[in-house]
């Protein structure tokens, strides 16, 4: 693990890549990566977060950018999500809508090795049009593949130098998820301390998933949430 | 307090008026069990929880990752980093535990919870729900965590009102709407009455305004009394 500035953090992000954006609405949103890597400009993304961006920052901001090819997402449209739906009504991203749950367990079977899983979810529904199905023990199931990142953009509480994160309440959604099922991930936490500064009991995310770490400081992601630094 | 669970025969209360919200979520309320595991779909189905007795040992789960969800946050409690699956913020209460999205989706799947409540556009006699999509064509489609709840808690109860804005009823024999999940949904509560679903048609439990008769003139579907 290397303690890194956010542009050198994201410099290798490819164009086409496809990367994993953590939160739930603006809740884990790694806001910090994200502006670091609208400044590199890759392009062609694949990004697979839970939602498509709120308001202008964030997430909405590297679909303002033009840089989204495509988005894999449970819930893109909302209140604020007006720099997606306006990209989406023009045919500028594609989307493929997943059932949230089947989002989450795609990318744990990713990071866990697992070639493909059945699940109960979407059997029925044309979210699982043209997908195997099988009975097993009377109920029906539908076959889900797992879902990889090049990389995984997170927000965690803190980090220690061996790259141990803990979260912040529901800012953790996909975080750890996310950080099994990239080649690179890349946190942005609070603050990191010396390794034995986090009770390895309370250890969310061990250090082996994490692979860049970068130090915003609580007053930087909150000023980076509002858009204040965009 | 007599629960619903040991009904016997079809309440018809048609000397007073249709349920409110409010009291649809308390008969809501009324019928889960004291130390549930209880998801509460976005929207109306979020009411029920002013309901709920703060010593029945209820357990809310929020599908982004907690259970001991508390009231909404006000004020200076407020943390944008701990909201609700529709992203209002919300508090924490004593023995509440956070976790990420793979286990609180497992939580579900697992069959853990032991009841959801969502709101519908149409339920099918059998249990079939839509709740998801409109399938308009200018409608962008977002499911988030429908799916999964609709096919992971033990006992999944919706609430809605009976009958669309254009007088039909969403209530229906087969949906129309794109459906969310199959066989799932076990009771209905609207404003005119208390529904069971499923493999052996509609029952009705209980009328509000009306009665099984008035009902059977609106309705698609045949019902039957709990005592037939």
């Amino acid at each position: 693990m290397r303690v890194l500035d956010a542009d050198a953090a994201v410099a290798d992000v490819a164009d086409g890549a496809t990367v994993l954006i953590g939160g739930f609405g603006t809740a884990g949103m790694p806001f910090t990566l994200i502006d670091a890597l609208v400044r590199h400009g890759a392009r062609d993304l694949t990004v697979v977060s839970n939602n498509a961006g709120n308001g202008s920052t964030g997430l909405a901001a590297l679909l303002a950018a033009g840089q989204v090819r495509r988005m894999i997402c449970s819930f893109p449209r909302q209140v604020d999500s007006y720099v997606f739906d306006d990209l989406y009504r023009a045919g500028k991203v594609e989307l493929e809508v997943v059932p949230q749950g089947n989002l989450a367990e795609r990318m744990r079977a990713a990071g866990a090795g697992i070639g493909a899983f059945f699940t109960p979810t979407g059997y029925g529904t044309v979210l699982a049009e043209g997908k195997e199905t099988r009975e097993i023990d009377g109920r029906a199931y539908v076959l889900e593949y797992p879902l990889r990142g090049d990389v995984a953009l997170i927000a965690a509480r803190r980090a220690d130098t061996a790259g141990n994160l803990v979260f912040h309440k529901t800012a953790r959604n996909f975080g750890p998820v996310m950080a099994t099922a990239a080649t690179t991930t890349i946190a942005e936490v609070d603050d990191v301390v010396d390794a034995g500064g986090i009770d390895p009991e309370a250890v969310v995310t061990p250090g082996i998933f994490v692979d860049r770490v970068v130090a915003v400081g609580a007053e930087q992601r909150i000023a980076a949430r509002e858009g204040a630094s965009a | 307090m007599t629960t619903v669970e040991s009904q016997l025969r079809t309440v018809e209360h048609a000397d007073r008026g249709p349920l409110s919200r409010d009291e649809m979520a308390q008969a809501i309320a009324r019928d889960i069990e004291p130390g549930s595991y209880v998801n509460l779909g976005i929207g109306q189905p979020t009411l029920v929880a002013d309901h709920l007795d703060g010593d029945s040992g209820i357990v809310l789960h929020t599908e982004n990752g907690m259970l001991g969800m508390g009231p909404v946050a006000r004020g200076d409690a407020i943390d944008p980093d701990l909201v609700n699956a529709g992203k209002a913020p919300v508090t924490e209460l004593p023995g509440s535990s956070y976790f990420h999205h793979a286990d609180s989706f497992a939580m579900m799947r697992g069959g853990h919870l032991d009841v959801c409540v969502l709101g519908a556009f149409q339920v099918s006699q059998r249990g079939d729900l839509a709740n998801w999509h409109t399938g308009a064509p200018d409608a962008i489609p977002a499911v988030g965590g429908a799916m999964d709840l609709a096919v992971g808690a033990k006992r999944v109860f919706v609430m809605m009102t009976l009958f669309a804005k254009d007088g039909s009823s969403k209530l229906v024999e087969s949906l129309t709407y794109p459906v969310t999940g199959l066989a799932c949904v076990s009771r209905v509560y609207t404003e005119h009455a208390v529904f069971d679903v499923g493999a052996d048609g509609v029952v009705v439990r209980e009328t509000h305004g009306t009665t099984v008769d008035a009902l059977r003139e609106r309705l698609p579907v045949q019902v039957r009394r709990l005592e037939d």
